[in-house]
């Protein structure tokens, strides 16, 4: 009987460790909270999210970061504009135009983007964008609220691409089949079937792609142009949410005010993102294809 | 009119087309850059030496050795884990409350900003557990962000793996273990392969979780133990691209500290692509 | 002559979630003869297979009523170990499905998991085994090559020979032939007779042909019901059901 003892006992212990990732989200959002609740003996909630100037080494310091959320929300929705469209596209054109030659080199393509690491993307836009939206715009700075977008763009396109180009692949032939048959031509089937049958998983993409974009680091920190005000053009510097951690928690002294208002932006973020998340998984959870006749 | 129906289609179809070649040129710019750049920078003494000159000239190599060990942390404590959990959720558990919560968690933490999990290496590993600046924090960081990586990468393999190498394993009287080791995943090695590799190589990219966790502006000593501190690729990149005084004169620097970065990362990831089509055109026949 | 039964089942209920797929099944399987399950397709005779060497545990949501029984003692009864219970009752698949393995290994594998270590032992095994399942002299000379470049046939009469080499007393076969050409049927049809001599044989098989050429008894089943059991002859050539004749006449199914 050794050897179906030893089975249970494996089993208990794939359960454990598969809770560590559990365990690791939970041990995230308790050590947030605590490190930022200290902040907030000083300011309200209130004040923190909806003051509008961030001065921590000021005496006596501001600590309000609505320009911080505008920069981030900013760049995000820009960034979206750019990456939603041509992430989609090239999800349509992987998984009903290309010829499969062409698919099998050009999904590798979006592969290396999705790896290409964040800090060599931030010091492209400092070296080759920056330079060049100065010269074309003719402004007096290149690193802005539009070069971070596009950037964030390059970013979230693959997440995009992927995720939409498995839901439109999923959707059953039989449905594209139905509307050749009724004399449609293959880009009406496009937009008339296949993308509203793929609805649900586009929109998990979009989700996904910018939440990846709102809390994207090193890009922001290197191409935003980091002055933390809220932005009045897209060629304005901003200072998103991520950028001000990363930029400040080494100049931010170890259990001091400034250091726990850095833990309670990163509180902010993660709320941003967990809500993405949340609401990415309840779309595909409850949209889930569970056959033909789901639409 | 069929004609004009058709000649729609043609036109839409050209834009569709144009996106994703946009991708592929923003990919080939972006490539070209920093390699028709970077490539006069590389050289035996790049690659061998320590920074000189604060930090104007010599080489990279403490940076590439801090790499290679805070991935090797990384992997230590990513694989097991990952693999781990991927097995229970895919072999002994796939339905269920708590199955479904586990899942939520594992996608959330995949959506975590890769700032706050440097948050939380900070809080957690360098502070409570006392581990100090170190690739220890460093690495664990970044195992952690690794987690989901390989978990959607096992499961995906686990997955291909057809039930009825389960079902005749387990009519022989073999026990689920058994079955698991000794069928399953022999069989699944190859993706958890691909998935591990592209889960290294996005964490050797990484810079945000190890700013403050791992990586220092500057060491000349290469770790001699897990709670030493390192210099990384990435950081060394952000380090001399935006800190400083001598950001014109070390630009060949940067450039060719992002060729090396880059050519790691890219290089993990063809040979993940090219393992993965492979593997697919095996499991064809 | 007096009959030795080997398994049975009584009452047999069998649930997928709130749906009833097998209806008050009971059957008795003499030891050493081949009983076949035909009916049309969904009528739960490969349901009923994958109960006796509780398969079916395997998917969630479901709920087995009534008894079934191997050498009198009850397979469902929880302290009974299913790991030995599927020693002891083999299995061999709709279709050939070798592990990526080499030969040997793949016949060696029953036997290392079941605990057998000396190499020796396990070489003997293996030949026997694949003498027992017609192949040997088609494979001896490339046992070490992998199972997956044999043809469909004999990667079959392979995955016979690794049921085999566990040495199990019950052989469960859920439409052995239905992947396989004539001639590699055939084949198979032959070593089920051979077999039958020593092992108890239990087929599923919609080709009622096949099941008149293999079988000592036969089972019709419809629609989750056991519509009638009796020996093969006999079903074949006078049933005692107005359905049964149906079926086997071919004017439905």
């Amino acid at each position: 009987m050794k050897r179906q003892h030893i089975d249970k006992g494996v089993h208990s212990g794939f359960f454990l460790i598969a809770l560590f990732s559990i365990t690791a989200l939970f041990l995230i959002m308790v050590f947030l909270f605590i490190e930022s609740i200290p902040v907030f003996d000083h300011i309200t909630i209130k004040e923190f999210i909806f003051g509008k100037y961030w001065y921590p080494t000021d005496d006596p310091a501001d600590f309000g970061i609505l320009a911080l959320i505008t920069g981030s929300v900013c760049v995000t929705l820009l960034s979206g504009m750019i990456a939603i469209p041509l992430g989609i596209m090239t999800a349509v054109y992987l998984a009903e135009i290309a010829p499969p030659k062409v698919a099998q080199i050009v999904k590798p393509v979006v592969e290396l983007m999705a790896s290409m690491p964040s800090v060599v993307i931030g010091f492209f836009a400092i070296v080759v964008v920056a330079p060049f939206i100065q010269k074309v715009f003719n402004i007096p700075v290149g690193l802005n609220m539009f070069n971070a977008s596009l950037m964030l763009a390059f970013m979230a396109i693959p997440t995009i691409c992927s995720i939409s180009e498995d839901a439109v692949f999923c959707v059953p032939s039989a449905l594209k089949e139905a509307s050749f048959a009724l004399g449609a031509t293959h880009f009406e089937t496009i937009i008339k079937v296949i993308i509203p049958a793929a609805l649900s998983g586009i929109c998990t993409a979009v989700i996904l792609g910018l939440s990846r974009a709102i809390g994207e680091t090193m890009v922001v920190l290197m191409a935003a142009g980091g002055a933390a005000m809220i932005p009045g053009s897209i060629f304005d510097p901003v200072r998103p949410l991520p950028a001000t951690i990363a930029a400040e928690m080494a100049e931010a002294a170890f259990g001091s005010e400034h250091y726990h208002a850095l833990f309670a932006i990163g509180l902010v973020l993660f709320g941003f993102t967990f809500i993405f998340n949340l609401v990415a998984d309840y779309i595909s959870y409850k949209f889930r294809q569970t056959g033909e006749a789901s639409l | 009119m069929i004609k004009k129906r058709l000649m729609f289609q043609k036109l839409s179809f050209s834009m569709i087309k144009a996106a994703a070649w946009i991708n592929g040129a923003a990919l080939a710019i972006m490539v070209y850059y920093i390699v028709s750049r970077g490539w006069r920078a590389i050289s035996w003494e790049f690659l061998t030496q320590v920074p000189r000159d604060s930090m104007t000239a010599g080489g990279i190599f403490p940076c590439i050795v801090g790499t290679l060990a805070l991935c090797s942390v990384t992997l230590f404590v990513a694989l097991p884990v990952g693999v781990a959990s991927a097995i229970y959720l895919n072999e002994y558990a796939t339905r269920g409350k708590l199955v479904r919560l586990i899942r939520l968690g594992i996608n959330n933490l995949a959506g975590v900003p890769s700032i706050v999990f440097g948050l939380f290496g900070l809080a957690f590993f360098c502070i409570v557990l006392k581990m100090g600046v170190s690739v220890a924090s460093g690495g664990l960081t970044l195992g952690i962000m690794t987690l989901p990586v390989i978990i959607g990468a096992t499961e995906e393999a686990l997955k291909a793996v057809p039930d009825t190498f389960r079902e005749a394993s387990l009519a022989m009287g073999a026990t689920k273990w058994q079955t698991i080791r000794k069928v399953v995943l022999p069989a699944a090695f190859p993706g958890i392969l691909t998935g591990s590799i592209l889960g290294i190589s996005r964490a050797a990219g990484e810079t945000a979780p190890i700013m403050y966790t791992g990586a220092v502006f500057f060491t000349p000593n290469l770790p001699s133990s897990l709670f030493d501190e390192v210099m990384a690729l990435p950081y060394h990149i952000y380090v001399l691209a935006t800190a400083g005084t001598q950001i014109e004169i070390t630009r060949p620097l940067q450039y060719g500290t992002a060729l090396v970065l880059i050519g790691l990362v890219f290089g993990m990831n063809l040979t993940a692509i090219i393992l993965r089509a492979k593997m697919r055109k095996k499991l064809r026949i | 002559m007096e009959r030795h039964i080997k398994m049975y089942t009584e009452n047999l209920d069998f649930f997928y979630g709130n749906s009833q797929a097998l209806h008050d099944i009971s059957i008795d399987f003499d030891e050493n003869r081949v009983t076949a399950l035909i009916g049309p397709s969904g009528c739960g005779k490969s349901t009923y297979l994958r109960c006796l060497n509780r398969m079916n545990d395997l998917i969630p949501n479901i709920k087995v009523k009534g008894r079934a029984m191997l050498d009198k003692k009850d397979i469902y009864d929880p302290s009974l170990d299913v790991v030995t219970l599927r020693r002891r009752v083999g299995m061999v698949f709709q279709k050939p499905n070798p592990f990526p393995k080499s030969i040997f290994e793949n016949i060696a594998y029953g036997l290392k998991v079941n605990g057998v270590k000396d190499k020796a032992e396990i070489t003997r095994i293996v030949e026997k085994s694949l003498k027992q399942a017609a192949i040997w002299d088609e494979v001896k000379d490339r046992l070490n090559e992998s199972a997956l470049g044999l043809s469909g046939g004999q990667q079959q009469r392979l995955c016979i020979a690794r049921a085999l080499a566990v040495a199990p007393e019950v052989l469960l076969m859920d439409e052995p032939a239905s992947a396989l050409d004539p001639i590699a049927t055939q084949k198979i049809e032959e070593l089920i007779a051979e077999l039958s001599s020593r092992l108890t044989i239990i087929i599923v098989t919609h080709n009622m042909q096949q099941a008149a050429r293999v079988s000592d008894r036969t089972a019709f089943f419809y629609l989750g019901k056991l519509i009638e059991l009796n020996d093969t002859d006999t079903l074949f050539t006078k049933p005692e059901l107005k359905q049964t004749e149906d079926y086997i006449t071919g004017r439905f199914g």
